[in-house]
């Protein structure tokens, strides 16, 4: 099908591309940029004046709760939402029910979100059995299964010696992990920045060399392994300084930030406010003004939502008992482009961010807007605002710190493989 | 972002913590329980300010002293008294703290004194209980986790009233373990509101929380040194858990460097009060000697606890 | 603000002081409600002959408004320093209107006893009543619009005086 999206703002952060054109899609992949191609004739034209047009976003967190927890969400409700918040790829943790610790499961999954036909889902591998840190998995069979990475999401990975092990075996066949920095027993218990809100509010803290001291084991173990490591999820602003001298020195790692902690801090607990309580905490004012200098100068190399769609009844619980998690797909776009406004960045720079950035680190082709890329694209008003509600929210989770806010960022055509997949 | 525990006209509609409360509402409540302590000295203990309320006693945690002066409280002003203890986890049962809240709602009760192992669930509750347009039911936070135990810190500055008067010129000192008492939380901010000259809090470095000073405190270590001068002591209870284990490595420990003695007593002023919120531990935070001496007020504490919770509670209802 | 219809205070105590003389028991208790009626026993005690020991009662426990207006914000201790049981008294106040403070009075002064009788002395008595209750004591009588009410008031030296305000701004009786 040819598509001609007339007139946007073309913004593609890699080929440091921002103007007003024309671009034209044909065969799923992008065949021009302002110029039709020869004997060119449009199935479909989309008007994008006034409008952005970039690849579409890649969200390298984002939990669709399949297999195992189709109570909180399924595929369907979370790749429309997907595709909803101008999302055109994304990876999910292997933390479902069962893991995803076995060939089987992941082309299940990868079948199922095929059949949907929406965006592209791209596993992260359990990197050890069922997730409890003892045997390494089968990393060869998983990865030809679809796995493009391994993890252990928010499980503890306690003896070190298995981490050790499993990052060995990773390393001698080239596969990346991801990481969460959080010494495992310093954590325990915790559910809130160890600091001046959670001692007011008397909750049970975690303290920011939690993070610290699992960095510094990390970079020992990619010293002596030369393991390709993602750090997924910083929070403190002593970590974002290890990550700055680890790169410095060398090593070979890259992190990301969720879009929740660029925009909040522990304060914004509030009462006791359940929607805050996130992995890892939301820590405080200074520790959020450096994952925001840590973005600005490239130290963090992507945003993403960390998509956790919690139930109502999780949530509506004291505090540390409520499950932790925040929804973020539809709002990713919508809050990369209010951090963009708060900092005077470039659209392109932020945009980045959320596009190319997640593309190299998870080592996709894709993430471009050049020609013969697969034409995954986001169109989207950058000016209009929409107030957040539940039911503006086409994911099943409902819950998000930000219900009443005011974001800009209205998605009108998503695109993924060169089909209009949504419009709006 | 409006504190939860004031109606649109600044009038209190909850009692959940006495952090962020204008002085002169906690001064009110104060001057409220004064009556209330003559009161009980009579025969005809009760007045009919509740009658045909229902209080429930919400109590997820145990504790049967708490639990029975709220009760005396509530019956004092003729009230009708419900106990409910649901234990340690209510989900055992499968029913949500909010259900359960929902359910009692739909029995028509009037007030709600809720105790709950977690921090924040009574501002749960009030959030909850706001949202469904029942905001002429009052919640009562009898300690929430940590977080605060307001009802004790008002008891507590009522005794500090009665024995001392006036606020301003007080050193105060609270020793033990801060980290996990929500007592220390509310007489902290109760004492910091009504501008007390100094409070210390003094205790080894892990039963104390991050940041404490941000709360108005000084912190000191050595107990020798915390109570030079101090007008008021008061004591917090060591809970057995917290005795053994990586905290503290025994309550005999414990006592040597923070338990009130005779001898450490004599550092404080000559007319300093003792007050512990119980119940005490003899011979781990407090010598006998000290508790059952002159300077202890700690009986006079739970006689003040009953005006003092019977106050909170007819203000909450005439609001 | 004074209005000329208004008697002087000190005057109509002296009439009230009179009537009691002759008719009060010897040792019957003085009762006054805060705060008005406490300041009147106190007076009354030294002008009357015999031993009245005094007391003081703040109603706001017992008022039948709470519901509509919860707790006043300024309260006093009730003091009954005798004992009831058995006793006669007689209740003081200041303005009788709708009796609804003397019916709490008596509520609680029961509360901590059964008294021998009780007996009502009232500087004014302005009509209006909405209970059936009645001062065997008056000092004067006094017609006065709805929307004003009287108080009564203590100079710094010691002489009382009454004046006129809207009502709701002090507590009506």
């Amino acid at each position: 099908m040819k598509i001609e999206i007339r007139n946007g703002r073309v913004i593609d952060p890699r080929h440091g591309l921002d103007r007003n054109t024309t671009l034209y899609i044909a065969a799923g992949k992008v065949a021009a940029l302002d110029d039709a191609p020869a004997g060119w004739h449009a199935n479909r034209v989309l008007d994008a004046a006034g409008l952005v047009v970039c690849p579409g976003l890649i969200d390298v967190s984002a939990r669709l709760r399949e297999p195992g927890f189709e109570y909180k969400a399924t595929l369907d409700s979370e790749m429309a939402a997907a595709i909803g918040g101008g999302v055109t790829s994304l990876a999910c943790p292997p933390d479902t029910d069962p893991p995803l610790d076995e060939p089987g499961l992941v082309q299940m999954l990868k079948h199922r979100a095929r059949s949907l036909n929406g965006a592209h889902v791209y596993p992260i591998g359990a990197l050890t059995v069922g997730l409890k840190g003892e045997t390494i998995t089968e990393m060869g069979e998983l990865t030809e299964a679809g796995c493009i990475a391994f993890s252990h999401a928010d499980a503890a990975l306690a003896d070190t010696q298995v981490l050790f092990r499993a990052l060995q075996y990773a390393a001698t066949f080239g596969y990346r992990v991801w990481l969460r920095a959080q010494d495992a027993s310093l954590a325990r218990g915790g559910v809130a920045h160890d600091g001046e809100v959670a001692t007011r509010l008397g909750l049970p803290a975690i303290p920011a060399f939690a993070e610290t001291i699992a960095l510094d084991t990390i970079f020992e173990l990619v010293r002596a392994t030369g393991v390709r490591v993602h750090l997924a999820r910083l929070s403190s602003h002593e970590g974002v300084a290890r990550v700055r001298a680890a790169k410095k020195a060398g090593l070979p790692v890259t992190c990301d930030v969720a879009i929740h902690h660029v925009h909040l801090c522990d304060v914004d607990i509030g009462w006791f406010n359940a929607h805050c309580h996130l992995v890892p905490p939301l820590r405080g004012t200074r520790d959020r003004a450096a994952l925001r200098a840590g973005l600005a100068d490239g130290t963090i190399d992507l945003i993403c939502s960390d998509h956790t769609p919690v139930d109502d009844d999780a949530k509506q619980l004291p505090f540390a008992e409520a499950e932790p998690g925040a929804t973020g797909l539809e709002l990713l776009l919508p809050l990369t482009l209010k951090w963009a406004r708060e900092e005077a960045l470039p659209l392109s720079a932020a945009l980045a961010r959320v596009t190319a950035e997640p593309a190299r680190v998870l080592g996709l082709e894709s993430g471009h807007l050049g020609p013969g890329a697969d034409a995954d694209v986001c169109v989207f008003a950058p000016d209009a605002h929409w107030r957040v509600e539940p039911s503006a929210l086409r994911s099943q989770g409902k819950n998000t710190p930000f219900i009443g806010f005011e974001l800009p960022g209205k998605v009108r055509y998503t695109l993924v493989g060169g089909r209009v997949v949504h419009e709006s | 972002m409006r504190n939860p525990q004031l109606n649109a006209d600044g009038q209190l509609q909850h009692l959940l913590t006495l952090e962020g409360l204008p002085p002169e509402v906690i001064g009110r409540i104060l001057d409220t329980a004064v009556p209330f302590v003559s009161i009980a000295e009579r025969d005809g203990k009760e007045v009919p300010l509740l009658r045909g309320k229902t209080v429930f006693n919400l109590f997820f945690e145990n504790s049967t002293r708490t639990r029975t002066t709220f009760e005396i409280a509530a019956k004092r002003l003729s009230a009708d008294v419900i106990n409910l203890n649901i234990g340690v986890s209510s989900t055992t049962k499968g029913e949500t703290l909010l259900d359960t809240i929902d359910n009692l709602v739909a029995m028509n009760a009037d007030m709600f004194i809720v105790r709950h192992g977690q921090s924040g669930a009574p501002h749960l509750i009030a959030q909850h209980l706001s949202a469904a347009n029942r905001s002429h039911i009052h919640v009562v936070n009898a300690g929430d986790g940590r977080h605060g135990h307001p009802t004790q810190g008002l008891l507590d500055l009522f005794t500090i009233r009665h024995y001392k008067r006036d606020f301003h010129g007080l050193t105060v000192a609270i020793v033990g373990d801060v980290l996990h008492s929500r007592v220390a939380r509310s007489l902290i901010h109760g004492l910091t509101t009504l501008g007390t000259a100094e409070v210390r809090v003094i205790g080894p470095q892990t039963l104390l929380p991050t940041a404490v000073e941000s709360l108005g405190v000084r912190v000191l270590h050595d107990m020798r040194e915390g109570l030079v001068g101090c007008d008021v002591v008061v004591m917090l209870r060591l809970q057995n858990e917290r005795m053994k284990g990586s905290l503290l490595p025994s309550a005999g420990e414990f006592f040597k460097h923070y338990g009130l003695t005779v001898d450490k007593l004599k550092l404080a002023k000559p007319d300093a009060i003792v007050m512990h919120p119980g119940p005490m531990n003899r011979g781990v935070e407090i010598d006998s000697a000290v508790a059952d001496g002159r300077h202890s007020v700690i009986l006079p504490q739970v006689t003040f606890g009953i005006a003092v919770r019977m106050a909170v509670m007819s203000i909450l209802a005439g609001n | 603000m004074t209005d000329v219809s208004l008697p002087d205070a000190e005057i109509t105590l002296g009439r009230l002081a009179d009537k009691l003389r002759g008719a009060a028991a010897f040792d019957a208790k003085l009762v006054g409600i805060h705060s008005g009626g406490a300041w009147l026993a106190e007076r009354l005690a030294q002008m009357l002959p015999g031993e009245h020991p005094l007391g003081s009662i703040d109603v706001s426990f017992y008022r039948d408004d709470y519901a509509q207006k919860g707790l006043r914000a300024k309260l006093a201790t009730t003091t009954l320093p005798f004992e009831v049981e058995g006793s006669h008294i007689i209740l003081v106040d200041d303005v009788l209107y709708t009796g609804r403070s003397v019916r709490a009075a008596i509520n609680e002064i029961f509360d901590y006893g059964r008294p021998q009788s009780i007996e009502l002395a009232v500087l004014i008595d302005r009509g209006g009543r909405e209970l059936p209750i009645e001062a065997k004591y008056v000092g004067a009588r006094l017609a006065v619009a709805r929307d004003l009410s009287i108080a009564l008031q203590r100079r710094p030296d010691g002489s009382l005086e009454l004046s006129l305000e809207p009502a709701g701004s002090a507590a009506g009786a």
